[in-house]
């Protein structure tokens, strides 16, 4: 049988990638591409799309060459994404109105907050699974619609169209011929009723959206058109969001199935089946896939906002360490964390406790704490936020966690894997192939297109890599997780209402 | 003893005056200040030019300390850096050949493991991340003593005999490491312990030096054919290694 090949499109946080599997899951090439983050005022981060539509044209040119693959060699490209950071376009032109909205900005906590006075953060969960919360797409739309200038009447108009980034990719990609995005995006933009699968008339009312900016809701696994340029003739056949891509490259496909991928934030999913499953303890819920026309898969989502950026803030603003991997290096240097705790509420505390009004905190300073306790007490906040996220799942589920299969970049920190095990007391295992975002992509194109004939095929190509099992005693356990909770109530509340340069 | 040779003096007196004070310097304010002719300076400062130890501004056309001379000092990779930029090849080794993947750098006179991969068959195996191998008597610790001098200083005076098999005389460690420098790679069987094997070649920086070794272990069985490391096993293990070497940096063929 003649090789087949399959690209997977992975637009994320902090940089773009596009990897080339064959038809045994294997990778065969890599390319990878940073993109700026622009933080214009405290709270505010913003991408320039037009630079991402170009890292991700120079990534798929990249990988093909190092694969030295054609474009024809390709069976079909799948795409996944940051979710929720939005776009505004001329559908003429196909130039953005403002730079993207990045889902970490919280320049629309205002906003949410005056929504949330009539009805509560909860007042559309029922119908999309979200509370009101300036991590969503639907907010962001409002306030470009409202603060730049001309905006609003050219949306009016019908003159704009709205994206999140596989939105985005797929109108480049296809010279602007499709205008879609897939159920997992649209299921992170406040927009979607999650039972429908279709824009809620009653959200865009409130929220002063036309419609005509909408891309049409499909699935997350169908052909959305033929690609022109660097893909020229390649089926774009899957888009997923990342963190939905991940679970589905984990091969999460039954209920009770979890994942927890370590990248710029953390994100642990639940597959909860064919139905939307509500949170009572602050989880989202979300679609996880739809493949065609199947029922679609519903999933609960723990969302971190910082964790791998928190290496990042060490390593770009803090200065400590020159690269991601040294945070480890330099965690070692010491034997535990010198009684620092760090709370990285950055952008406010996203789940379990979703309060926009916390900010960061590090406590417990002494003369004794140095830098090698700064490092530890950075990676052990991820491991902390963890614990939380996985302790709201088990209520909500009622499933005690057997173990946690982990993914992305951070999973090369052994000491943060080790850590998590201990927060957790139950095994970690990382798969081969931690680029399982790509995978998912990558899995669910190749379904379509018929590289693997089923679900069963995907699951025979999961394997475990490593394992790391729990080595801190019951009672250290307890005492630092309590040590963290008090630090978290330290964080809550920070931000004043009067604090305009924090919440814009 | 011979006498100092008189062009290093004078470049290493070029080196401290550009590490001093002001940053950019010009020839001529190099030759005024250490009383030399310009063209002997010149010449110097394009030698070191061509080693990275001193850069020329292309605006200016002024000289100041290359980078070279900066990663000099910390000139080593940190280890999990090596383990960030290895992981992926390191999973396709083993799933390519069904085999425990190990990488392993220098660490007080053994070998640190620094990554590790599973079999790729779902059966119970611990992670040994942080544990130390042998020098002389794993695959990965002879690449290292073939391929790095210093490891090759670190070896023990007294040989510790694992099996019947190991080395346990310099004069055998120094011929095996011969072997091994022609080879590219290096292959134990049942040496460390009654039933393993593995085979390792060397993972190399942006300047050919060795920083650590990659490597399959496992079961003697499976790691060889008739006495013999099969060919198909040491073409995986040395693919991935120059893979590793060349996204380190390293030009290889
Ligand atoms: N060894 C490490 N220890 C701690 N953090 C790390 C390590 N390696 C990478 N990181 C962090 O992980 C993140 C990169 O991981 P990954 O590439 O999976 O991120 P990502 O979330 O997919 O990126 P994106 O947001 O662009 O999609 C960065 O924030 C980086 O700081
Ligand atoms: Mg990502």
């Amino acid at each position: 049988m003649a090789h087949r090949y399959v690209a997977a499109i992975d637009q994320g946080t902090t940089s773009s990638r596009c990897i080339i599997f064959d038809s045994n899951s294997r990778i065969l090439a890599v390319d990878q591409r940073e993109h700026r983050q622009i933080f214009p005022r405290p709270g505010w981060v913003e991408h320039d799309a037009e630079q991402i539509w170009a890292r991700v044209q120079e990534v798929v040119t990249g990988a093909l060459d190092r694969a030295g693959l054609q474009p024809s060699d390709l069976t079909a490209v799948g795409i996944t994404n940051q979710r929720e950071t939005t776009v505004l376009w001329d559908r003429a032109t196909g130039r953005p109105v403002h730079h993207a909205l990045v889902w970490q900005d919280t320049r629309t906590e205002a906003l949410c907050a005056d929504l949330a006075a009539d009805g509560g953060r909860d007042r559309f969960a029922e119908t999309t699974g979200l509370p009101v919360a300036s991590y969503f797409s639907g907010p962001k739309i409002a306030w470009l619609l409202e603060h730049v200038p001309g905006v609003r009447e050219r949306a009016e108009a019908g003159e704009l169209l709205f994206g999140t980034i596989d939105t985005w990719l797929i109108w480049n990609l296809t010279g602007g011929a499709a205008h879609v995005t897939d159920v997992t995006n649209a299921s992170r933009t406040l927009l979607m009723d999650l039972r429908t699968l279709d824009w809620d008339d009653g959200v865009l009312a409130a929220l002063d959206i036309p419609r005509s900016l909408l891309p049409e809701i499909r699935s997350s696994a169908e052909v959305y058109g033929t690609a022109r340029g660097v893909l020229e003739g390649v089926p774009i056949a899957a888009a997923l969001g990342d963190q939905q891509a991940a679970l589905f490259g984990q091969t999460c496909f039954g209920v009770g199935d979890a994942k927890s991928t370590y990248g710029t934030g953390s994100f642990l999913l639940l597959n909860t089946g064919d139905e939307p499953v509500r949170s009572r303890h602050g989880l989202l819920t979300t679609v996880g896939y739809q493949l065609g026309s199947d029922r679609p898969v519903y999933a609960l989502e723990g969302s971190i906002a910082n964790t791998g950026s928190l290496t990042q803030w060490l390593r770009d603003r803090i200065g400590l360490i020159s690269t991601a991997a040294e945070i480890e290096t330099l965690a070692l240097t010491v034997e535990d964390n010198g009684g620092l705790y760090l709370v990285p509420a950055f952008s406010g505390l996203f789940a379990p406790h979703w309060r926009p009004d916390a900010r960061g905190v590090i406590v417990g300073l002494t003369g004794f704490a140095g830098k090698g306790h700064l490092a530890r007490c950075v990676l052990e906040a991820t491991a902390f936020q963890t614990r939380d996220v996985v302790d709201a799942m088990v209520l909500d589920s009622g499933v005690a966690l057997k173990s946690l299969k982990v993914d992305g970049g951070m999973t090369s920190n052994n000491l943060l894997m080790q850590t998590i095990s201990d927060m957790l007391d139950v095994p970690v295992i990382r798969p081969f192939v931690a680029e399982t975002t790509c995978l998912g992509a990558a899995h669910a194109a190749g379904l379509v297109t018929g590289v693997w004939s089923d679900l069963d095929a995907l699951r025979a190509d999961w394997q475990r890599a490593a394992e790391w099992t729990p080595r801190l005693d019951p009672r250290t356990r307890e005492r630092r997780l309590r040590k963290y909770h008090k630090a978290v109530e330290l964080a809550k509340g920070w931000i004043d209402e009067d604090d305009e340069i924090e919440v814009g | 003893m011979p006498g100092p040779i008189q062009s290093l003096t004078r470049a290493a007196a070029i080196l401290r005056l550009l590490a001093g004070g002001e940053r950019q310097l010009a020839l001529g304010d190099v030759a005024l200040t250490l009383g030399l002719a310009k063209g002997t300076v010149h010449g110097i400062l394009r030698t070191l030019q061509q080693e990275g130890f001193v850069e020329q501004d292309p605006v200016t056309g002024r000289y100041q300390l290359g980078a070279e001379l900066l990663r000099l000092g910390n000139s080593y990779l940190d280890v999990h850096e090596l383990r960030a930029r290895s992981l992926m090849w390191a999973d396709d080794l083993a799933r390519l050949t069904g085999e425990s993947v190990r990488i392993g750098v220098l660490h007080q006179g053994g070998v640190l493991v620094i990554h590790h991969v599973f079999r790729p068959d779902d059966s119970r195996q611990v992670l040994e991340v942080g544990s130390m191998l042998p020098l002389h008597a794993t695959a990965w610790g002879k690449v290292l003593l073939a391929f790095d001098p210093v490891a090759h200083g670190d070896l023990e005076a007294e040989l510790k005999p694992y099996t019947r098999r190991t080395l346990v005389t310099h004069g055998d460690v120094d011929a095996e490491c011969e072997r091994i420098r022609g080879l590219g790679w290096a292959g134990e069987r049942e040496e460390a312990g009654d039933g393993l094997a593995s085979i390792a070649a060397p993972i190399r920086d942006r300047r050919g030096s060795p920083l650590g070794a990659v490597g399959v272990g496992g079961a003697v069985e499976r790691l060889t054919e008739d006495g013999e490391f099969p060919a198909r096993l040491v073409a995986a293990v040395r693919d991935t290694a120059r893979s590793i070497s060349r996204d380190l940096g390293a030009t290889l063929y």
